[in-house]
Order: structure tokens, then sequence, then C-alpha cells
């Protein structure tokens, strides 16, 4: 488990930032996306793929998460 | 000589990896890159923000330099101990000047050193007796200061020394904030990781304490964070931004308070010029107290009018008619500056070795000149600095990741450009090189180089290193051959 942060982006809807990596990568795909659920899956640009509990969608941007890795891209 | 092709450079970063054995070739090879705009990741290209090789001539930093010398040195009316033994708080005093008001040793205390001195006794049996005697003393010969924070030195961290207990225990006792610091030299691999261990100290421990507290907040509040004001760049920055309407409420933390960071939390906007020192901050802001950041670059009057104008944008049609009044105001000045050294600058090529923000920033401002930036890289930047660096980078031209002492003399060599701006390490080499050399960490004590005042100064600075007559006299007058000197004569 790592914590992240999700904010939003210029390009895609959500950015995805792991601060204790320095990980900054846009959100091409998240598994939920809706107001009731949110979460789940996420995809990286650079390929990388974590998983978050699937939630309320956050009031407001950016929140920080845990966030399982199920796949780190490099 | 002219522009480098691609396959050029990529058989220059070849030649010099030669030398390497098997095992540091294949690790340095990926630090090295031929820039290509069409790529969207630097990560493709470079990797970055790697452990150092042992063996290899590296000018990186540690976590201690990241957060005693860059993040909380420069706040001037807090006491800043070099917890540890003597050397690490006495070889870095005051080296980056970080100009501030104030007097000093009575309410500001930005170039003192003060530090535990830890001598064998106190790595043995512990030294958190002595920081709570050093504290005390402190707070007796200079009752003025706002507040200390304990930066840590190796030692603290592989002895186990509680200093968060100690530091809780004073701060009741002198009721002021003693904020430590886990920033021991030894963690991560370059001093980034020691702005981001101050970035959270000042998290947990500054940004709350005047939570909930009245502040008289104007529309037009935002704070300057991640200027060190070195030779003064924060001011130059500052009057810019008061001139165009806004209030600055805090400067982050060049000639910057403690009390100026606590009241951070009510702007609307803060305003990034180094990103790779306080980012970390402009997030957890973002996100607990709903400040929107943005990065700016006040390097070269192009640079300035877009920031200005991007900064105006977040506001009403007030400030935005102030950033216009401003960038007319100071645009013929500029314009003069840029007629008087243009033409004695123009074509000239430069490479860049520098910090976390430099390395791209300072490009705008060479561009303005008429320069052009064939080679550039970070002492300890991340992939996210290569993202930005790519896109300002002409194509073709060089990238280098904590380049070793070795390669960027070989680059320099080969790619031979009229000007190398870098590090005080890199200085004499260079200049005995017979390169003209700027040292761009502090300025080569000059600056400041930021905002329009900054670029006269930048202008004049870049024309008197490079036109210094001292670099046709690099060699032996009975070592000229006869031909050189005809040629000297007629020009």
């Amino acid at each position: 488990m790592a914590n992240i942060m999700i904010q939003r982006g210029s390009k895609t809807e959500y950015v995805f930032y792991l601060p204790k990596r320095d990980l900054e990568d846009d959100i091409i795909s998240m598994e939920f996306n809706t107001p009731e659920k949110w979460g789940g899956e996420i995809k990286l640009n650079n390929g990388g793929c974590y998983y978050i509990e699937p939630q309320a969608a956050p009031a407001r941007l950016p929140i920080s998460l845990r966030a399982k890795r199920l796949d780190a891209a490099e | 000589m002219s522009a480098l092709t691609r396959e050029e450079t990529e058989a220059l970063i070849q030649e010099v990896l030669e030398v390497y054995p098997e095992k540091a070739k294949k690790d340095r090879e990926k630090h090295l890159a031929v820039n290509d705009q069409s790529i969207e990741q630097s990560k493709k290209c470079i990797t970055s923000n790697r452990k150092s090789l042992p063996g290899v001539m590296t000018i990186r930093g540690c976590a201690y330099a990241g957060s005693k010398g860059v993040v909380w040195g420069p706040i001037k009316d807090m006491i800043h101990i070099s917890h540890g033994p003597v050397g690490c708080g006495q070889y870095s005093r005051a080296g980056r000047r970080n100009y501030y008001v104030g007097t000093t040793g009575v309410n500001t205390f930005g170039t003192m050193n003060f530090t535990s001195d830890f001598q064998e006794k106190d790595i043995v049996f512990g030294g958190d007796k002595k920081l709570a005697k050093l504290i005390t003393e402190i707070e007796q010969l200079f009752p003025l200061n706002k507040g200390i924070s304990v930066q840590s030195e190796c030692p603290i961290g592989l002895i186990g020394d509680d200093i968060e207990a100690v530091s809780k225990k004073a701060a009741k006792e002198i009721d002021k904030p003693v904020v430590p610091v886990r920033c021991e030299g030894f963690r991560g691999v370059s001093q980034s990781l020691g702005h981001h261990i101050a970035n959270d100290a000042i998290r947990d421990w500054v940004l709350p304490r005047r939570e909930g507290k009245p502040f008289e907040g104007t529309p037009y509040d935002v704070a300057v964070i991640g200027d060190y004001n070195i030779g003064g760049d924060a001011w130059s920055s500052r009057i810019l931004l008061e001139e165009m309407g806004l209030r600055v409420v805090a400067q982050w933390s060049g000639d910057g308070t403690i009390a100026e960071m606590e009241k951070t939390p009510y702007v609307k906007v803060n305003l990034i010029h180094c990103y790779r020192s306080m980012n970390y901050i402009a997030r957890h802001m973002e996100e607990k107290y709903n400040i929107p950041w943005m990065e700016y670059n006040f390097f070269g009057p192009t640079k300035v009018a877009e920031s200005l104008r991007a900064i105006a944008a977040l506001f009403d049609d007030k400030i935005k008619e102030g950033a216009e009044r401003v960038i007319a105001k100071y645009q013929p000045l500029m314009q003069a500056v840029i007629d008087k050294y243009k033409p004695r600058l123009q074509g000239k090529r430069v490479m860049l070795y520098v910090g976390g923000l430099r390395p791209r920033h300072v490009i705008g401002a060479y561009e303005d000149l008429g320069m052009e930036v064939v080679g550039t890289g970070y002492e300890f930047g991340h992939n996210d600095d290569y993202d930005r660096t790519i896109k300002d980078m002409g194509n073709a031209t060089l990238l280098y990741d904590d380049v070793t002492g070795f390669e960027f003399e070989e680059f320099v060599k080969k790619v031979k450009p009229d000007l190398v701006g870098s590090g005080i390490k890199e200085k004499f080499i260079f200049q005995k090189m017979g390169v003209p050399f700027r040292q761009m960490h502090s300025w080569d004590y000059s600056g400041p180089y930021h905002g329009y005042d900054g670029f006269a100064i930048f202008a004049r600075d870049m024309d008197m290193t490079l036109n210094n007559p001292c670099w046709g006299k690099m060699q032996a007058p009975w070592l000229k051959k006869p031909e050189a000197e005809a040629e000297q004569k007629a020009a």
C-alpha cells in the first residue's frame, strides 16, 4: 500500500501523484467514475496500474488516498 | 562550430561512455540523452533521481543540505541548529547568499552558525541532553528569535536520538515553535529528499499553528514559494507582483519569517518558482486548504511577461490591467538592455548544469539575448523536471542527469560551448580549460537575476564573462604561433 494523491489534470481528467517515488502521471482509465462509486483499478500513462478501494466520489480534488500497486511500470 | 546533428550527439555520448567498465557504462548510459521534442515522457529517454555511481565524481549534496541549506536556512527570524558534528554547519554557513533585512544576531540569524558540536561522548551517550541545554542557552542569548529548528546531521539518525521528544519539551518551556527535522544526510540519493523532508516538517509543525486564528485577507493575497532570495531575487520578483496590484503575504523562504509561513494557508494562490524544492508543500496546501498553485518563471523579459499574464489570468480585470501596465512600463527598459547586449552575445552557445530548476528556467533569458542553450542537466532533478525540460530545449541538444566530472569535461571539449553555467566545483576546471564560466547556483556573487531588474544584471554579467579580454590571453606569448599573432593584430 502506498500513499498517493489524485488531482485534476489539464490533459486528462485525473493526475496521479506518488510522493514517495515522486511519480507524477496522467490517469488514462479509472474503473469506476460515477458520483456514487469511484475508484477501483486505475491505469497510468506510463503503463503502471494501481488499485484504490471504490468509494463515493470525493467532493473536491486533490485528495490523498491509499493505493495498492498492481503493476508498476519500469 | 555549428550545432551537432542527432547522430553526432549520439556518437558523442557513446564516445564518452567508452572509458567506463561494462557495468558502469550500462548505468550511466541511462542518464545521458539526446533531446527529442516529440517525446512526451522523459522517462523514455532519461533516468533521474537514482543513486550516484560509486567512484565517479558527482556534485550532489545531501538531505541535510537540502533541508538546512535550501528550505529552512533562509527563514531569517528562526535559529536553525545544525545538530551533530560541527563541520556540516560551518562549511555550509552563509554560502548561498540568501539576502535578508534585519540585524544579524539580534532579530535575524541567517548567516550565523548554531551547532551542538558533537564529540565522541555525545555519540556514545546520546546528545539529547546537550540539545536541551543548547536550546535553553539560545533562548537566553538570543531572546528575539521566533523559533528554533533542529536540523539533524547523520549521527543523530545513526545513534537514534529522540529529537522530537526534546523539541516538544523545549517548545513548551520557551513557548516558541521548536521544529525537529529528520534530514540526516544519508537519507535519499541527493539533496532532493532533504527538500521533501523539510516540506513535510513545515507541513506538520508550522502550517497548523495559526489555524482558526483571524486573518485580514484581501482577494489579491498571494505567496511567493520557492524563491530563496539569492542575491535579492525574491525582492526583484516581489516588486513586480506588488506593482500589478497583488499583495504578497509570504516569501518562502528567502527573506521570509515564520509568521509569514504560518499565514500562507490564508492566501488565494501559491506562486511556485522553484518547483523541485517546494511542490510538496504546494500540493499539500491545495489539498488541505484548497489553495491552487501555479509555476511561474521570472528569468528574461519574455518569460516574465508570459508569467505575469498567466498569474493575472487567475484574478480579476484590475490585476490583468495591472499586469499589462507593468509589462508596458518595463518593455522599453528591457528593449534597451537587449539592444545593448544582444549584438555582443548573439549566436553564442551555452551549456548548463545546475540544480533543480535553473537548467530549464534560464533558457528563456539566454534566448532573449540571442544565445542558444545546447546542453542542460540537473544535479537532482526528477522525471517531472525532465518532462518540463524537453519542451524548452532544442532538438538534438544534450541532456545529462547527475553528470560526472569526467563526462561534463568531455562534453565541453567536444561541444565547445562559448559559455558554461554551473557550480563552484566546476568553475575552475573550465576556466583553466579556457572556457568562460558563470557560477549559476548563487549567480557568481552577483544578482539578482529574477524579474526585469534582474535581467539587466544577467545580461551585463553574461557579457562581462563572455567578452572578457582574458580569454584571448590563454596562451603564453612565446608559445603563440606567428600567424595567430598577425591575425590578432589585423583584428
